[in-house]
């Protein structure tokens, strides 16, 4: 198939950036969105033109490098999947498609479709973890009795691989549905516990302290979140802030 | 505990806690108004009661003025922050592929109800303070003295069309404001899902039943008239 792309181009964060017109022939329906791009630049590098640049690593859906905002929507018109795994068989021959990087205010570009995600390293870095020791005479993990139901919800939760379109959806470009569910793959557990309260609050403060914005609960997160993350997480967290407030 | 009050988690609590407080009032304004369709005696009886009634007036009054500002000022506060936390705009951005449009206009529609609540103070409230706590006159009489004025006061408000059309106009926009709000309130609060699934049905109807209650009393007394 035969499409028109319209593509942000932007040298670099200082540089202003703008919407670019390229054409692309002879697309196959079986290729991935990606793979697409690479055509178009490889069609660039011959004609001595500078390539988009854009994230990826896996390509197969788990590290969640790859971002963009395809007709409107993170990751495109499919659900449930992120750029790398959407198929070119959901665009027509002939469409237009417009592919813009992921915005947020704490998500700077960085170069054309390439965005710095490092704030959701620090919301991370500030209370995303547990403290256990590793010096070899580690707990084995099973000597801890959890019950089906909460392993399962930790592990839903934990899928979330920070790929950021919560973000980029969002009206509000709201980090909740990302820091809920990192902060309730912890609070389900018995060794998140421990650590519970103060994790709760120094991961929202980190969040609040990066300019994300405030959720609306318009639900957008939920839909288009390639790990079908549940809004229920940012409820989970809503709650442990409460209870952390309380306790002190 | 101050730090809880001005975190994005914090702000939106307080937001839940001033909501349903307002739906909750919305409910008991409505069980009033509904006696003035059925009898102007047990309106006027009702009205009475709320408007002289201590605990309503000193203590209830105060808690409802305070609810409203904080909810609309709060409302603007966030849009604000919100907007500010995307500077470049997405040149393409389809929001009805994820989201109701009712969950993205809250402002808007909060706009139309806080414009007819401005006429709603000048109409109702206003009016009720100047005679009770200015002029001094608690009574609730008519001028003549011939029984109470309340029922005679709502009747004759809804003679005007222009003032009926507005009002249907905002409870519509109210309407809208509720489908969303009434089960992002219960989101916000962190109910858990299970319980928020039977809740939603129970909100879907009271952002439907409630308005358009309001409504019909305002269109029953236009005719009625
Ligand atoms: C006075 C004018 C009003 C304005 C400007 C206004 C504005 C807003 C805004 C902007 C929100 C969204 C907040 C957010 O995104 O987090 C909101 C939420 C809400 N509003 Fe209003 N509103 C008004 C009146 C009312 C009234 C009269 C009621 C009920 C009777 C009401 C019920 C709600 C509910 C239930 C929510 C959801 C709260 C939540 O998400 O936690 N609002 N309002
Ligand atoms: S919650 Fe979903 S959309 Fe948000 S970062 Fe995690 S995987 Fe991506
Ligand atoms: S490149 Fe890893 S998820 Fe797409």
């Amino acid at each position: 198939m035969n499409l028109t792309l319209k593509i942000w181009r932007q040298k670099d964060s200082k540089t202003k950036g703008q919407m670019v017109d390229y054409k692309v022939t002879d697309i196959s329906e079986h290729m991935s969105f990606l793979e697409m791009m690479d055509v178009l630049n490889e069609q660039l590098i011959n004609a001595g033109e500078e390539p988009v640049a854009f994230d990826h690593d896996c390509r197969e859906g788990i590290c969640g490098m790859c971002s963009m905002y395809i007709n409107g929507e993170a990751h495109g018109p499919d659900r449930g999947v992120t750029t790398c795994q959407l198929h070119m068989r959901m665009f027509k021959d002939g469409d237009t498609i417009t592919i813009e990087p992921f915005r947020a205010k704490a998500f700077p570009v960085i170069k054309d479709l390439v965005v710095d995600r490092s704030s959701f390293d620090r919301i991370q870095h500030a209370g995303g973890y547990i403290s256990v020791n590793t010096s070899g005479n580690t707990q084995d993990a099973n000597a801890i009795p959890i019950s089906k139901h909460a392993a399962d919800e930790a592990m839903d939760a934990a899928t979330c691989i920070g790929c950021g379109a919560c973000v980029a959806t969002c009206k509000n470009s709201s980090a909740m549905l990302f820091v809920g569910a990192k902060v309730s793959q912890y609070a389900l557990l018995p060794q998140g516990q421990v650590e519970a309260t103060d994790r709760v609050k120094n991961m929202v403060a980190q969040m609040d302290l990066e300019g994300f914005g405030n959720c609306s609960n318009t639900g957008a997160c939920e839909i288009e979140c390639p790990k079908g993350i549940s809004l229920e997480n940012i409820a989970r967290m809503n709650r442990e802030l409460l209870k952390a407030t309380f306790k002190g | 505990m101050s730090r809880f009050f001005t975190s994005s988690i914090g702000r939106k609590y307080a937001m839940a806690l001033s909501a349903l407080f307002l739906m909750f009032f919305l409910l008991q304004h409505f069980a009033i108004n509904i006696l003035s369709v059925f009898s102007p005696n047990a309106f006027n009886e009702a009205s009475h009661f709320m408007g002289t009634f201590w605990a309503v007036q000193y203590l209830l009054q105060p808690v409802l003025l305070f609810g409203v500002i904080y909810h609309f000022v709060m409302g603007f506060i966030l849009e604000i922050k919100n907007r500010n936390a995307r500077v470049v705009k997405y040149a393409k951005n389809n929001g009805a592929a994820n989201s109701s449009w009712m969950s993205r206009n809250m402002i808007f529609s909060g706009l139309a109800i806080l414009a007819f609540l401005v006429l709603h103070f000048i109409d109702f409230w206003i009016p009720e303070i100047n005679t009770k706590y200015i002029q001094g006159d608690m009574s609730g009489l008519l001028a003549d003295g011939e029984g109470y004025r309340y029922y005679e006061e709502l009747t004759h408000k809804f003679v005007n069309p222009l003032r009926v059309g507005a009002y249907i106009v905002a409870f519509v926009f109210l309407s809208l404001h509720l489908m969303h709000g009434f089960s992002s309130a219960f989101q916000s609060s962190g109910v858990s899902s299970m319980r928020k699934e039977k809740l939603q049905k129970f909100g879907k109807a009271y952002a439907i039943i409630i308005p358009l209650g309001f409504i019909l009393i305002a269109l029953f007394h236009h005719f009625n008239h």
